[in-house]
């Protein structure tokens, strides 16, 4: 059987732009979340974001390309070219290289902005590139035409879960010798008003003003998540490839579960049936016990049901064998369809550099989450196997394994 | 607004739509060859024109406009500016 493993991280985040960076902010506990800029929130009832500072999209673009595309692909295309630098720029080969892009929602900022021209001026003032700037598989074309990539190329929808999919499918079409590299992970930059408006309305995200605590996942204060955007992608290679080449080889993906709750569009099944039987497809696929699980990277959104839920899945999974768990959306806020590589590429480093990242703002651990919190500082630990949940809105749940190398 | 002024203008305006310096553009400038537009790009480039001029260009009339010239002509005969 082909193993895959991650030779490349390209994180553009709240937290970091670049690996060193970003694992850098989540080592030490720091936020990236601050005060809305991308628009003025004036008179809307949230006012904190994590948004992405100082990137540029023109030096990972052609200006012309810059003014027809949304944001999300701008940060996409910043995320898988920065992969490709860290994964040492190797030679692709065109039609064995895939690309797999998630997103939430896609190019929301494009759709608001057609809108509001045709609302004020007029059909016949609407921009002919709205759809293609719009589109939800955007991204991944677009990281194709970038690196002239012809292999396997789609966008995966499935919400928060989006860009977890993306990677288990490419580990996925990578195993069964469909590629030898793929391009992995999600983008979504949805820090606009009707989106800051409607998850507010859904009752979705925290009230609390102060932006570097807002997000605490499994604390007793936790009343919702911080929305943030951002985009990761990662570097999957063949494993003999990446051997051969003598690439940095961070990890292995060893196992992915893919399941639904066929239960509610936004709540979670309150007894976690849908994540625990994800969870154990990825342990089965790894072909390892939970037993062997050293550190759990949780869905954890800081939301009140989808904490203990989830929580509550993870008991049920563990039994007694207490895994180290942290949620690194304490820190980077909610990336949506970017943040499921977001948590995978954490969880690829904390098995890499034998540090666990923390679950900041846990001051006072809610009793229905108990677990074995890495609350609030990193912990030096080195583990062999680890998972990274991602659960979406449609009831939609991935669970990545992965493997120190 | 005589056509000097409206070559100009023209000028200015694609530059910023296909991301040249003004310098580059010239009225022998081809849309496609040498300003890489596509269709979507005319379209958008028309809508700026229209806007930039206070005029209307209809779909048809477009189609026939290869060259940034033959752009300034079109603008100049929608504003009644002789050749």
């Amino acid at each position: 059987m082909r193993k895959v493993v991650v030779t490349g991280i390209g994180p553009a985040t709240p937290v970091g732009i670049g690996r060193e960076a970003f694992w850098s902010s989540l080592v030490s506990g720091r936020s990236g979340i601050g005060a809305i800029t991308r628009f003025d929130p004036e008179g809307f009832p949230v006012r904190i974001a994590g948004e992405v500072r100082d990137l540029d999209p023109a030096e990972f673009m052609e200006p012309k390309e810059v003014r027809r595309t949304d944001r999300f692909v701008h940060l996409a295309l910043a995320a898988a070219h920065l992969a490709h630098r860290d994964s040492g720029s190797p030679a692709l080969v065109p039609e064995r290289t895939a690309v797999l892009m998630g997103t939430g929602i896609g190019g929301i900022t494009t759709l608001e902005e057609a809108v509001r021209v045709l609302v004020e001026r007029g059909p016949d003032r609407v921009s002919p590139f709205m759809v293609p700037a719009m589109m939800p598989n955007a991204a991944a074309g677009h990281v194709a035409m970038a690196l002239g990539l012809t292999g396997p190329n789609m966008g995966v929808v499935t919400a928060c879960a989006a860009s977890a999919h993306a990677i288990g499918e490419a580990f996925r079409t990578i195993r069964e010798d469909r590629a030898d590299v793929a391009f992995a992970g999600g983008a979504d930059a949805s820090i606009t008003p009707v989106s800051i408006a409607a998850f507010s309305r859904m009752g979705a995200l925290t009230k609390n003003p102060d932006a570097e605590s807002a997000s605490r996942p499994f604390d007793r204060g936790r009343d919702g998540f911080v929305l943030s955007e951002g985009a990761c992608v990662l570097v999957l290679e063949e494993e003999e490839r990446a051997r051969a080449r003598g690439a940095t080889v961070y990890a292995e993906i060893a196992g992915y579960g893919a399941t639904a709750d066929a239960f509610h569009v936004t709540q979670p099944e309150p007894e976690g049936l849908g994540a625990i039987a994800a969870m154990q497809a990825a342990l089965a696929e790894a072909g390892e016990p939970a037993e062997a699980v050293g550190y759990i990277n949780a869905h954890g959104t800081s939301t009140p049901l989808n904490d203990a839920a989830e929580a509550k899945a993870i008991r049920k999974v563990f039994g007694e064998h207490h895994a180290a768990v942290s949620s690194t959306k304490s820190m980077t806020g909610h990336l949506l369809g970017a943040a499921g590589a977001l948590e995978a590429a954490a969880t690829v480093l904390a098995l890499h550099d034998g540090t666990l990242p923390p679950t900041i703002n846990l001051e006072d651990p809610d009793p229905e989450c108990e677990l074995d919190h890495v609350a609030n500082t990193s912990r030096k630990e080195q583990v062999d196997l680890a998972l990274s949940n991602s659960f979406g809105f449609g009831g939609q749940n991935a669970v990545l394994a992965m493997k120190r190398s | 607004m005589d056509r000097a002024e409206i070559e100009q203008k023209v000028r200015k305006v694609l530059a910023e739509q296909f991301a040249f310096e003004e310098a580059q553009v010239t009225v022998e400038s081809r849309f496609s060859e040498d300003l890489d537009a596509d269709s979507l790009d005319m379209v958008e480039a028309t809508m700026a024109l229209e806007e930039a001029l206070g005029i209307r260009i209809a779909d048809e009339e477009v189609q026939e406009v290869k060259t940034v010239g033959q752009a300034v002509d079109l603008a100049a005969s929608k504003l009644g500016v002789p050749a």
